[in-house]
């Protein structure tokens, strides 16, 4: 750091001596207190630029009546008339119960499947490391990714899901489409999300039961517990705290999930799948009303940053036990 | 001297962090059920104040001793 930091003069002949070590002292002098300020100055500026300045801009905004594709108009300032607008409007409404059939049937899916799958995994069977790979590769893939792949998969016509469909009920393979039918469109995206994100729930749930002790399940063998008795009693209790973890985290990612939706079905048929995130980028991006969308976007800002204290809240019991 | 004993017992007995966070936490997921349930209107129309409030709350209570 002091050899970067020298100045030119200081190596240059006929420079004098003592200010050679003033030069020294000022260099010397910064306490570790700022040089740490520093070295994290850079990042700190960078996130204000790119978090906090935007979200500011946004909280601005939606006090305002912006409207991109008339922005020749005067900027206007309407007060919490946006926040009225969108709480007492029955579409977001019904987008927002949509959202929350989709998190609770794909939560409730990827717990079950995930700790079923952690069960599996935490006995000690050939090819363990092999099958844990393999489970684990869809939450690797990007979500655009898994969109376009199941997209394909689900082609009535050539997509091999729909032939294995018929093959097992004998309904023609072209007759029926998970992704353009009322019925079934919110199932695909609950069955391509838990494809997805059920690894990631096995993981929690495997740390989860490779923390409780071997004695305990000693204990109950010599008590002469059944297996049932020992799940009942010992496993399921015990990894409680790791499943609302999961829980927790996956009902956020839910409540914001975008990509993998707008790939699979942009919210159709009709708008059948039309989760609340896809409402706000129509809002911003198709009928260009900024300010409106500024303001459902602070309202799920403060949803997911209070369902997040939670789940740090329960994160830091879970790291107590 | 033994007053501002008292009343700083009484002060740390009313602001404890634990029933506080727990009371914002139930108010943010109260909030969260408001914002999502299909049945009334007025609550979905009440529900983001609720949270809101929680959120705050729960921000504040934070800071608590335990």
């Amino acid at each position: 750091m002091t050899t970067i930091l020298q100045p030119d003069h200081a190596t240059m002949p006929g420079v004098s001596t003592p200010a050679k070590s003033r030069d020294a002292r000022r260099v010397r002098g910064l306490s570790d207190r700022a040089i740490a300020w520093l070295f994290v100055a850079p990042t700190i500026a960078l996130l204000l630029a790119i978090n906090i300045f935007p979200l500011i801009w946004m909280i601005r905004l939606s006090f305002t009546n912006l409207n991109l594709s008339m922005s020749y108009l005067p900027l206007r300032f309407v007060g919490l008339d946006n926040f009225r607008d969108i709480l007492t409007d029955e579409d977001v409404w019904v987008r927002l119960q949509t959202t929350a059939q989709f998190v609770i049937s794909s939560v409730v899916l990827q717990v079950v499947v995930g700790f079923g799958l952690a069960l599996l995994i935490n006995r000690q069977f050939r090819g363990h490391s092999f099958w844990t790979t393999i489970i684990l590769l869809p939450m690797m893939l990007s979500p655009a990714v898994v969109g376009n792949f199941w997209t394909l998969l689900l082609q009535p016509q050539i997509g091999p899901f729909n032939h294995l469909i018929s093959l097992f009920t004998g309904v023609p393979p072209s007759s029926f489409s998970m992704t353009g039918q009322v019925a079934l469109a919110p199932w695909t995206i609950v069955l391509v999300d838990t494809w997805m994100w059920a690894p990631y729930v096995m993981l929690i749930c495997l740390a989860g039961l490779r923390s409780i002790p071997d004695y305990i399940y000693e204990a109950a063998e010599v008590d002469r517990a059944s297996a049932w008795r020992q799940f009942w009693s010992i496993t399921l209790p015990m990894t409680v705290p790791f499943l609302m973890l999961a829980v927790l985290f996956r009902a956020i990612e839910n409540f914001k999930m975008f990509d993998m939706v707008n790939l699979l079905t942009s919210g159709g048929p009709g708008s059948t799948t039309e989760l609340v995130s896809i409402s706000l980028k129509r809002a911003a991006f198709e009928k260009w009303r900024t300010g409106y969308s500024s303001a459902l976007a602070i309202i799920l800002f403060v949803t997911v940053f209070g369902a997040a204290n939670i789940y740090v809240k329960t994160l830091n019991k879970v790291k107590q036990r | 001297m033994s007053g501002s004993v008292v009343a700083k017992g009484g002060a740390a007995r009313w602001f404890r962090r634990g029933p506080w966070e727990a009371a914002a936490m139930t108010l943010i997921g109260g909030g969260i059920i408001m914002l999502v349930q299909p049945w009334s209107i007025d609550l979905y129309s009440y529900s983001f104040v609720t949270i809101l409030a929680g959120t705050v709350g729960f921000v504040i209570v934070s800071h608590f001793p335990e």
